[in-house]
């Protein structure tokens, strides 16, 4: 099999040319060059993968020159075709790890040639780009090179040769908010239990899922005037007319379903049902208006209380969806209801 | 606004104005209960989202009873 | 309380004119276990087939896994208050056939039913690939409702078990362990610089067929309440659910529950493992808080110093665990949680429904939403009919060539929250 091509990205210092004072070197193409640490990415290859080319770039260069430099090493790059890109490892070089995560993350995005990198965790790079490109977590400085590296290159190896990369907890890099599975050496139960000895002795762990932050919006107006106001029903509780003729699943919902009911005063156990396989569906499905309240809404028209009730009502089914999926349909459905004058939403979920 | 029975949810997820629904299987119904009881009910869940959706909120706001 | 278990390592099932088990290899009178399984007039048929590992065999929609076990000392007997009667169980002697399980399967009730694989990708997910497996597909009358043909099957699945586990009872066991815990004053006492340790486990009580039972009482009507960790090793808990397969106990779980046999190991060494504590995961808001409120009390009363929650299920649920970790992290005792996630098929999404800063140890059985193809095998046991229907598969689910495309959720067991297997994420 081919030897896998790589271009390695490091600065001035690594590529032994000077400190802070030659740090506005302008970045060179080294075509055939091991330079620095490439030494010691090439020996951990051995034959599976060769540097073709090596990219020297100051750091004050880089930064200062953001545009022109990115555009330029993006040419140089992109002329050596390599199967997968490296830049660094940064250590804690502030600038250094803004250039590496940069580069990588626009070989990636621009040129479709994966990328690596590598830092520590409070190099200002991480947080820039960690969630861009896989970026190993080094030590503070390059007394941690060599284990930099052997986490560095089998990731190369792995993204040059297409093949699937493993959770963060595996590979060393950063978790970058893409959830992969797994398997541990120990069971669950046994981690528990490490885990809870260690909080308890007060010694240091790591949780395996931090706690998300999730989304705020400011909340609207209130709504002025209720007898004129147009009023729709929006429910994540799966009520879908008999039959599901949309086929929304029972969990996992791919897809949303619109609804016209014109004309409708009441869900009745013939008419409609749930879709959702996250919740005891009897009641449901022997009266629907339990979850998408039709009835006494249509009351509520017919008394003046509301101005009149959206003749679409728009549902999925909230069980085991990803929140990306929710918030996608979410999109979709509150530019429906803005396009079609609706006032206000009645948002029911189980 | 959001009709719900797991009120924590719904503030974690960040709804703004959230009314307590009666449970999970049944947020706006009782089968506990007489047809026209379980009517007037659900009636008095929604006319509490609609007081919720009249009110101006400057945060996160739980409109019980 | 003091329990001994004697472990028999059953090697092989056998049909035969005769059950018995002799040299590791479980003989088993069809007639028998049929006549057994159809005591219930609501169950019209019952057939039976064995699922070894490796073969290329796939069992679908399960409902539930059972360990056979037989009490052969002690108080009480194996699923007290549901088979046997009502006696507080987990003192004496129990013998339990290792290496194998009863399975029950079936036309599907809810939507959740489970597949379990035992060869290729999905047998790597599943727990019971690794189990000789006694299959029982059962068939109800016309006409029976929804959840009398889900309690007909549970029932049937604890006859035909403790039926089997009753052909060791005079056996020798291979291997044997005692479990013991001691009164609260002993503990103290025995181990006055340990920290005291609880275990609270979550029960799925959502409703009609997510349900748990407890000495055969519905733990949707329970308060929190505390349990010898021995009683479930007899069959104190059972499973009585449909709820998403990854993430359910089945009664396997429940009386080989990973979390007590954990903390049994570390008992007297490195901590005083004082109890378990059940709750719930009621669908009304005021349980859900008075059941954390109580939990958070117990553990308080108790004078514990850390716990371990297991959740089940996912969704709202994830509330119940929550207010549960931050209500008895406020009593300050150190809480470690075990759950699994629902990170959208791409790993991106949020994995839990709810969140809190007091949840700062988290123990993850991996993302259910991650798709699996699982390619055709040579022999269904139950039935393909339902498989689109199954939580975490879709319309889409059954490819040209027989494979399945679907989500970690259709396995039984995969995403198990009480910590059974080393799948994870990150």
């Amino acid at each position: 099999m081919a030897k896998i091509k790589v271009v390695h990205y490091i600065n001035q210092f690594f590529a032994q040319i000077g400190g802070e004072e030659k740090a506005d070197y302008p970045a060179e193409l080294r075509v055939g060059e091991t330079v620095g640490p490439g030494l010691a990415f090439a020996a951990n290859f051995k034959d599976e993968a060769e540097i073709i080319a090596t990219i020297v770039c100051g750091d004050s260069y880089f930064n200062e020159n953001l545009e022109k430099a990115k555009a330029d090493i993006l040419a140089m790059v992109k002329e050596q075709k390599p199967d997968v890109f490296i830049a660094g490892p940064a250590f804690n070089a502030g600038r250094y790890g803004v250039a590496c995560g940069t580069i990588a993350a626009a070989v990636q995005e621009e040129l479709g040639i994966p990328a690596v990198t590598g830092m520590y965790v409070e190099n200002p790079g991480a947080d820039m780009f960690k969630n861009h490109v896989y970026m190993i977590a080094t030590k503070n400085n390059a007394a941690g090179m060599r284990g930099a590296v052997a986490k560095m290159a089998p990731l190369a190896l792995k993204l040059g040769k297409g093949e699937p990369v493993g959770a963060s907890a595996e590979e060393g890099y950063m978790p970058n908010g893409i959830r992969v599975n797994f398997f541990e050496k120990k069971r669950g139960s046994a981690r528990a239990v490490d885990m809870l000895l260690k909080k308890l002795a007060g010694k240091p762990f790591e949780t395996e899922y931090p706690m998300p932050n999730f989304d705020r919006v400011a909340p609207n107006p209130a709504v002025k005037d209720l007898a004129h106001a147009k009023i729709a029903l929006v429910t994540s509780g799966g009520i879908v007319p008999k039959g599901n003729p949309d086929h929304i699943e029972s969990s996992s919902a791919s897809h949303y379903g619109e609804y016209d009911i014109t004309g409708v005063t009441d869900l009745t156990e013939d008419t409609y049902e749930t879709a959702h396989g996250g919740y005891d569906p009897v009641y449901a499905n022997q009266d629907a208006d339990r979850v998408l309240p039709i009835d006494v809404l249509r009351d509520m028209e017919k008394e003046g209380v509301i101005g009149e009730l959206h003749h679409l009502f728009y549902t999925t089914v909230g069980n085991g969806t990803a929140v990306a999926s929710a918030k996608a349909f979410a999109a979709e459905i509150g530019r429906k209801l803005k396009a079609d004058g609706v006032d206000a939403v009645i948002l029911t979920s189980t | 606004m959001h009709i719900c029975t797991v009120t924590p949810i719904s503030m974690t997820v960040g709804a703004n104005r959230i009314v307590p629904a009666i449970a999970i299987p049944h947020p706006l119904g009782n089968p506990a209960l007489k047809k026209d009881e379980e009517k007037a009910l659900r009636r008095k869940i929604v006319m509490k989202a609609l007081e919720a959706l009249t009110t101006e909120v400057d945060g996160q706001t739980i409109f019980e009873d | 309380m003091k329990l001994e278990m004697g472990y028999i390592h059953i090697k092989d099932i056998r049909f035969s004119e005769e059950s018995r088990i002799q040299d590791g290899i479980l003989y088993v009178s069809e007639k028998a276990v049929r006549e057994t399984a159809l005591e219930d007039e609501k169950l019209k048929s019952v057939s039976f087939d064995i699922a070894r590992p490796g073969a290329s065999v796939r069992i679908t929609p399960v409902k539930d896994v059972i360990e056979p076990r037989v009490k052969v000392e002690g108080r009480g007997g194996i699923f007290p208050g549901i088979i046997s009667k009502t006696d507080t169980v987990g003192e004496g002697k129990t013998y339990a056939l290792k290496g194998m399980a009863v399975v029950t399967a079936g036309k599907i009730v809810g939507f959740q039913e489970g597949v379990i694989d035992m060869t290729g990708p999905g047998a790597e997910y599943t727990p019971f690939s690794k189990t000789l497996n006694l299959v029982m597909v059962c068939g109800a009358q016309e006409g029976i409702e929804p959840h009398e043909y889900e309690k007909a099957v549970r029932l049937a699945g604890f006859r035909v078990a403790v039926y089997i586990g009753e052909l060791a009872r005079t056996l020798t066991p291979d291997e044997t362990t005692v479990y013991e815990t001691c009164g609260l004053k002993e503990g103290i006492e025995k181990y006055p610089e340990l920290p005291r340790v609880a275990y609270v486990q979550m029960l799925q009580s959502q409703g009609l067929l997510h349900d748990t039972y407890v000495y055969g009482v519905d733990a949707k009507r329970i308060v929190p309440t505390i349990l010898s960790p021995t009683e479930i090793m007899d069959g104190a808990i059972v499973s009585g659910n449909c709820v998403s397969a990854c993430d359910k106990n089945p009664t396997y779980v429940h009386l080989n529950n990973p979390v007590v046999h954990d903390l049994f190991e570390q008992h007297g060494k490195t901590l005083n493992f004082v109890c378990q504590i059940i709750t719930n995961e009621n669908v009304y808001l005021a349980d859900k808080q008075r059941s954390s409120d109580w939990t958070a009390k117990l553990c308080r009363m108790l004078d514990l110093d850390g716990v371990i929650v297991s959740q089940e299920g996912f969704g709202n649920p994830d509330t119940d665990l929550i207010m549960n970790c931050k209500k008895i992290e406020a009593e300050g005792i150190k809480t470690v949680i075990i759950t699994d996630e629902y990170a959208g098929r791409d790993g991106k999404s949020q994995s839990l429904a709810d969140a809190d800063t007091a949840a700062d140890a988290v123990i993850t059985g991996g993302n259910a939403n991650q798709v699996v193809i699982l390619p055709k095998l040579d022999k269904v046991i139950g039935t393909l009919d339902y498989i689109t229907k199954i939580a975490g598969a879709s319309e889409q689910t059954l490819h040209e060539d027989g494979s399945l495309e679907v989500e970690l959720q259709v396995i039984t067991g995969a995403t198990n929250e009480t910590g059974f297997n080393k799948l994870s994420a990150r």
